[in-house]
């Protein structure tokens, strides 16, 4: 057990008093940020990143991780008391949630919510403790064809396995690609649409960008809608939680499901949001009196927690162990790493053996440091929701300005995060989603270097992505998965033209 | 309700009202993105164009990856514009209602004006009156607490970044009269 013996170390790299103290910090931020409306997992760690420039990159990574468990966990607070999804996963987490707090059970639903969260993050961790340094052994022999070819697969996937408009991901993608390589190429040296300006010199970044879509966006977005609400904020009780603990493995088929449901979607770019409904519905699909859902019902809360943070948390293996981000949050990390000089990539499980195995064993901690955490203050945190909007919006957009200034010490930085503002804002509306375009900023670079150098080896010649079994296997997945909804169709008509024959027969 | 209960009633006076009439329709916005995108596309692609987009010995130029991409833009951006053109039912809802472009429109040019502010002002004094004429203007909070706050936050901000952090923020005369 190699594995085993190199988390060991991790947990020793993180047991300081001051990597302690800072997961302790990064899990109150957190859940802060995940019960505040109008901020969510990755607006909170794309806006608190500047905090973590001048740390070492295993206390940085520690902290943003922990913020972002803690973003989870305060998202299921306002689902669950107020009915209010904080993210678009908690959605179904409302839909017996809420009712059961209606009906006076909302410490029962909130130790439910947390408790499955817990479960569908440990299993996920478990899988990326034993999974991910596999992965990245066998990708440490993978050339730039290689490297290309998984990328593309990755682009294809957000294509053909979206649930938006085709050509809206096509267009937030090839956006998101075309803005990472404005400013100097970095192979020729020579200046790429920059039209003569000085401050495109430098090109877009990354954080910059995903400060503006995510956070000054939210803050427009949520000023539309109206931002009363009423409830009650009770405080849990130890009677309750091992109440709920004992039934717990009554549930187990279902939390079981969930967890690998989630698991499946937060490695491939299904997303959080995908797994919670899924789980929802299957777990309602396969319940003995399926009606009962919806009215309250202790199950309709473990199986969306389970998926969503068994997605969320598996959506950092493929960063982990290919540098490619699962999911937004996933993707911002991963700008984390490059500002503080790592290179993502498979080479990180080699070379950076006290990081990685610090943010995994980070995960452990910080979900059991969670877990403990949220249940013992939900009503402390349920009350941050009475401090009136119109004190929270300023202090977020001027927390954004410092976050996207601090980046590279730049007022142009501060203007471009409100026009980026503005292009978040538009595109949610007309349903042009984000996902890809952040892939596409923080992966750009790294893909057209890997597509350039494998062209240069190859000598111009396409069929270097078909030149082994490997390569060549990826690269016709992902062309295969590109076109996956015209394939999907062309199968359910031959199952039509199929089905009157057999009636006839 | 036992005494660990607390009632948490939060009440949103300015709310947008449900009935306003929409200014935009979501085709419009749709087609007005659209155009914009092409335009880009076709900027950027002209670009690139104009860096290079053959092959030279070394293999691709530099423009050739992104001319690609800008005609992969334009082309999804031609689609879409086609698309909500013909589009018939759906795409009418509306993009935006007159109440709520009022309540975007108080976050909006106030943000604006707090970018402008940092220019010439430096980051804290523009957090401070953002925070203090925010709170005091638009959420109609007593001026005491609104200027309170927006001190007691940006003074917070100040020895967060500046002193314990070490990140450095843009400064204004206010500050350089206090020697920083």
């Amino acid at each position: 057990m190699e594995a085993f013996g190199l988390l060991l170390h991790g947990f020793a790299v993180l047991l300081t008093w001051k990597t302690l103290a800072l997961m302790m910090v990064g899990l109150v931020l957190g859940i802060f940020v995940g019960v505040l409306p109008g901020l969510g997992g990755p607006n909170g760690v794309a806006i608190l990143l500047p905090l973590t420039f001048t740390m070492d990159p295993t206390s940085a990574i520690v902290m943003l991780s922990c913020i972002y468990w803690g973003a989870l966990f305060g998202g299921a607070i306002t689902s669950i008391l107020f009915n209010i999804p904080g993210e678009a996963w908690s959605v179904a987490t409302t839909f017996d949630g809420y009712p059961m707090a209606q009906q006076g059970r909302a410490a029962e639903a909130l130790t439910a919510a947390f408790t499955s969260s817990f479960i569908g993050s440990l299993v996920a961790v478990l899988l990326i403790t034993f999974l991910a340094p596999l992965i990245s052994s066998f990708a440490l022999k993978f050339g730039p064809p290689e490297f290309f070819a998984v990328y593309l697969l990755t682009f294809c996937s957000f294509v053909g396995l979206g649930r938006e408009a085709k050509h809206k991901t096509v267009i937030s993608m090839s956006l998101g690609l075309l803005l990472a390589g404005i400013g100097m190429d970095t192979v020729s040296g020579q200046l790429r649409m920059t039209f003569g300006s000085g401050e495109l010199l430098r090109g877009i970044n990354f954080l910059v960008a995903v400060i503006g879509l995510f956070g000054i966006s939210e803050i427009l977005l949520t000023m539309e809608e109206r931002l009363a609400l009423r409830g009650h904020a009770a405080a849990i009780s130890l009677r309750v939680v091992l109440s709920v603990w004992k039934e717990l493995p009554r549930y187990w088929v279902t939390l079981l499901r969930s967890s690998v449901i989630g698991c499946w979607l937060g490695i491939t770019p299904g997303g959080a949001i995908a797994a919670s409904f899924m789980g929802y519905n299957l777990a309602k699909r396969f319940a003995k009196e399926p009606e009962s859902f919806g009215k309250g019902r202790i199950e309709g809360v473990f199986a969306p927690e389970t998926a969503a943070h068994a997605s969320g948390t598996s959506a950092l293996l493929p960063m982990l162990a290919l540098g490619i981000p699962g999911s937004g949050t996933a993707a911002i990390l991963l700008g984390g790493l490059m500002v503080w000089g790592l290179n993502p990539g498979p080479l990180l499980f080699v070379e950076h053996k006290d990081f990685v195995w610090g943010l995994i064993a980070s995960m452990y901690l910080g979900n059991v440091v969670g877990l403990v955490l949220v249940l013992s203050t939900v009503p402390i945190f349920a009350s941050i929701l009475r401090v009136p909007f119109a004190a929270v919006a300023p202090m977020i957009v001027v927390s954004c300005a410092i976050g996207a200034y601090a980046i590279q010490n730049a007022m142009f930085d501060i203007w471009l995060m409100l026009l980026f503002g503005v292009v978040g804002y538009v595109f949610k509306k007309i349903g042009i989603p984000l996902a890809p375009l952040t892939l596409a900023l923080v992966l750009g670079s790294r893909a057209e270097d890997a597509f350039r150098l494998s062209m240069i080896g190859a000598g111009g010649d396409i069929k270097v992505f078909w030149s082994n079994y490997l390569v060549g296997s990826i690269t016709t997945l992902a062309i295969v998965l590109l076109f996956w909804p015209l394939i999907d169709k062309a199968f359910a008509r031959l199952r039509e033209l199929g089905r009157p024959a057999k009636r006839a027969g | 309700m036992s005494d660990t209960d607390l009632e948490i009633i939060v009440d949103d006076p300015t709310a947008p009202s449900a009935d306003s009439p929409t200014v935009t329709s979501n085709r419009t916005a749709d087609v007005v993105v659209s155009l914009l995108l092409l335009a880009l596309a076709v900027t950027l692609g002209y670009d690139n164009w104009r860096t290079g987009i053959a092959w030279d010995e070394t293999g691709p130029q530099p423009g050739y990856f992104p001319f690609y991409l800008s005609v992969i833009l334009g082309a999804a951006s031609v689609y879409g514009l086609g698309a909500a053109l013909l589009s018939r039912k759906e795409a009418l809802e509306g993009f935006v209602t007159r109440a709520q472009l009022r309540r975007v429109m108080a976050v909006f040019v106030p943000t604006f004006l707090f970018c402008l502010a940092t220019q010439f002002l430096g980051l804290y004094v523009a957090s401070f009156l953002l925070i203090g004429g925010f709170m005091r203007l638009v959420g109609k909070i007593a001026l005491w607490k609104s200027l309170l706050t927006a001190f007691l936050f940006t003074a917070i901000m100040f020895v967060t970044f500046d002193v314990v952090f070490d990140v450095i923020m843009p400064k204004g005369p206010l500050e350089a009269a206090f020697g920083y």
